[in-house]
């Protein structure tokens, strides 16, 4: 049988995340296109404890754990220690939304505008998982999670994080999502032979976090695209906005939220608050394509 | 070569000298001269480094780990708020064992905001596993890097050199700058042992239960205690190639005094005056000057100390609700030995107050008029 994806397995077999996990797959895919020539800096998230206890690795390639805002200056560290030492490498920085999107966010600013030679990748499971599900800023609107109880699940929006780093007029920029490994994989082929910073954001959905069956992790990633949820896309400098995956008919919002328990409080019109909000990022979304 | 050089500048030609290749660092008064100069190196090819212009100390530490590991050799400086905006990282420095050399300017921290010099910002770095060396002179500050160096890639643990706000920092005074080729035989290129490689992929710093973690630590102190032995023969085989020698510890016209005066840095240079015009008053005192304060020499101190019948340690910098730093150290190192004096602690010079050799004869004369000491602190020189 002919595979669509690189056949070769970096990643062992066996690991610490929970059954279903979508960010084991993120690395797994993420690792068959970047080849076994690539050097990994992890802060402190789920993947620190997915990756096993010392002194086990999961990955079969050099990783650096480093400090919970750091992945991305660490990461620089080494490329500037590489290129002293005259040796060529994929140096890829890869942490959680927490990191990404909250504490390490000056530090991948930082190292985006001076358009360091790495490739930044978020694992976006929405929270703050390695802590016990509190949210962070990638949280979405009216989701629950430990610090966003029921009683008063989260108000503010998603942060808009593809924009921001767009906005840095970075080399390359791409989503992708663990539903649709090939457009994944071809992505960060094509990463892997730019110069300069990448940053890349993987939808991850969590069992554990977002309370749904492991069964379901597939089929919630290739949901939230479906939905208009999380846009499949590129943008190349800042100026070249593309979708990889257009969504003609998307499906009604209710669909990829009634499937989890950190939306199952969710009244009808905040469903249709959700509904509008998604086709307003949409519009938007559209208009950065056109121009 | 001789050269009229500020403190800051005699750090980065000691960097130049050590030859370091991957620098990064952030302004912050009263350290960026010793960057500035280094970027300009950097630039012009003076220097074959690697300058990373991060956004702040915090990642400038994070990016230099990273660097370390790749068998790099690396440089920072910084001062202050920076130090301790970078203390998460100084623990992983001296976790992840990487011989990371970094400038601190010694400047008290704020509110209310001060650029002048105190310790208490290299001092709160104490348990961070960083070797520290408090300089009295530009000469000093350019020689203890090269040392810095060559002691903390055979120990694997990072090192501060650490000088006063502006005193040395922004004074200037001749330093002869040692012949590269004589520092190259002197500081060979850095080997790391376990390294951040393509071809040899390895984990680093994983999570480790209780059943290692402890074995970890056990090393570094026994690094530090092994850095002890090397920073003396360091600073001894030093003195043969350039002529000047250093040790854990200075001592002077200690071999026969009574009493002896503690400090470091600056204060402890202007010591030296003050034993002079007391000596000359009949007065039989010395001076130590603790020069390494991590790893600390205790046993040497005590040594020193075993005859002397009064100590007076003088520390700028406090430890709020306790005492001066140096104080405490002095007092536990001492504490099981027969033979040892009373001890006095004095805290002075705060946040950049002058202090002259008038000052320490006052104090000296003070503490000797005492029995015991009249509290864990004597304060000297605040005006209320
Ligand atoms: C300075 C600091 N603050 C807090 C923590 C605790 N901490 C560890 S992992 C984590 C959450 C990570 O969340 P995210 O980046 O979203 O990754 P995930 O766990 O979801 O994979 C937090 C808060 C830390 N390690 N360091
Ligand atoms: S909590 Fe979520 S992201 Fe973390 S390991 Fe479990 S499933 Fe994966």
């Amino acid at each position: 049988m002919k595979l669509s994806i690189p056949e070769e397995e970096i990643i062992g077999l066996g690991n610490f995340g929970c059954q279903g996990c979508g960010a084991v797959l993120a690395m797994r895919y993420a690792l068959k296109a970047l080849g076994r020539n690539t050097i990994i800096t992890l802060p402190a998230c789920c993947w620190s404890v997915i990756d096993g206890p010392f002194p086990h690795s999961l990955v079969n390639v050099s990783l650096f754990h480093t400090a919970f805002e750091t992945a991305a200056p660490a990461a620089s560290g080494i490329r500037a220690g590489l290129e002293v030492k005259g040796k060529k490498a994929n140096v890829v920085a890869w942490a959680g939304d927490g990191a990404t999107y909250d504490i390490g966010f000056g530090a991948i600013s930082g190292v985006a505008e001076r358009n360091e030679d790495i490739i930044y990748v978020c694992y976006d499971n929405e929270a703050y998982m390695n802590t016990g599900n509190q949210r962070s800023s990638a949280t979405p609107f009216k989701a629950v999670t430990t610090t966003t109880p029921i009683n008063s699940p989260k108000e503010n929006h998603k942060k808009d994080i593809v924009s921001i780093m767009a906005d840095h007029q970075i080399p390359y920029l791409a989503t992708a999502s663990i539903a649709y490994p090939e457009d994944l994989i071809e992505k960060f082929k094509k990463a892997k032979d730019i110069k300069g910073m990448r940053f890349m954001l993987i939808f991850c959905p969590c069992p554990t976090g977002w309370k749904y069956s492991p069964s379901l992790t597939i089929k919630l990633a290739r949901l939230a695209v479906q939905t208009r949820i999380f846009p499949l896309l590129e943008v190349e400098f800042g100026k070249k906005w593309a979708l990889t995956k257009d969504i003609l008919r998307p499906k009604p919002v209710e669909e990829y939220l009634k499937l989890q328990g950190r939306f199952k409080h969710l009244k009808e019109e905040d469903i249709k608050e959700i509904q509008h909000l998604v086709d307003e990022n949409w519009e938007r979304l559209l208009e950065k394509i056109k121009r | 070569m001789r050269k009229v050089l500020m403190g800051n500048h005699a750090l980065s030609y000691g960097v130049k000298l050590s030859r370091a290749e991957v620098i990064a660092a952030y302004p912050i008064t009263p350290q960026t001269e010793v960057v500035e100069l280094l970027s300009e190196m950097c630039a012009s090819g003076e220097l074959k480094a690697k300058f990373i212009k991060v956004e702040s100390e915090h990642s400038a530490m994070a990016a230099l780990i990273g660097a370390s590991f790749t068998g790099a050799r690396t440089f920072t400086a910084t001062s202050s708020q920076g130090l301790a905006l970078m203390h998460e990282m100084l623990h992983w420095a001296a976790g992840a064992r990487t011989p990371i050399v970094m400038g601190n300017i010694n400047r008290a921290f704020g509110p209310p905001w001060s650029i002048w010099t105190d310790q208490n910002d290299s001092l709160s770095q104490r348990d961070t596993g960083w070797m520290q060396v408090y300089a009295q002179n530009n000469q000093e500050v350019l020689d203890s890097v090269i040392q810095a160096y060559k002691v903390a890639e055979t120990v694997e643990l990072p090192a501060m050199i650490v000088l006063a706000a502006f005193v040395l920092s922004h004074t200037s005074e001749p330093v002869e700058i040692p012949d590269q080729e004589k520092v190259d035989e002197f500081l060979p290129p850095y080997k790391r042992k376990y390294k951040i490689d393509p071809e040899e992929p390895h984990a680093f710093g994983g999570l480790t239960t209780p059943d290692n973690y402890f074995e970890f630590r056990y090393k570094i102190q026994k690094a530090m205690e092994k850095a002890l032995n090397e920073w003396e023969k360091v600073g001894e085989e030093f003195g043969e190639i350039f002529g000047r020698r250093y040790g854990l510890v200075e001592t002077y016209k200690a071999e026969d005094a009574k009493n002896l005066i503690v400090s470091s840095g600056t204060i402890a240079s202007t010591a030296r005056r003050a034993v002079d015009i007391l000596r000359e008053k009949g007065e039989k005192v010395g001076l130590i000057r603790v020069r390494v304060f991590r790893p600390f020499p205790g046993e040497k101190i005590s040594e020193i100390l075993s005859s002397a019948n009064k100590a007076v340690v003088i520390d700028r910098n406090i430890s709020f609700g306790a005492s001066g730093i140096f104080y405490q150290e002095i007092k536990a190192a001492i504490y099981n030995k027969i033979k040892k004096p009373k001890i006095f602690g004095v805290i002075t010079g705060l946040g950049g107050r002058d202090v002259t050799s008038k000052d320490i004869v006052e104090i000296y004369k003070e503490v000797m008029k005492m029995e015991e000491p009249s509290s864990e602190i004597i304060w000297q020189g605040v005006n209320l």
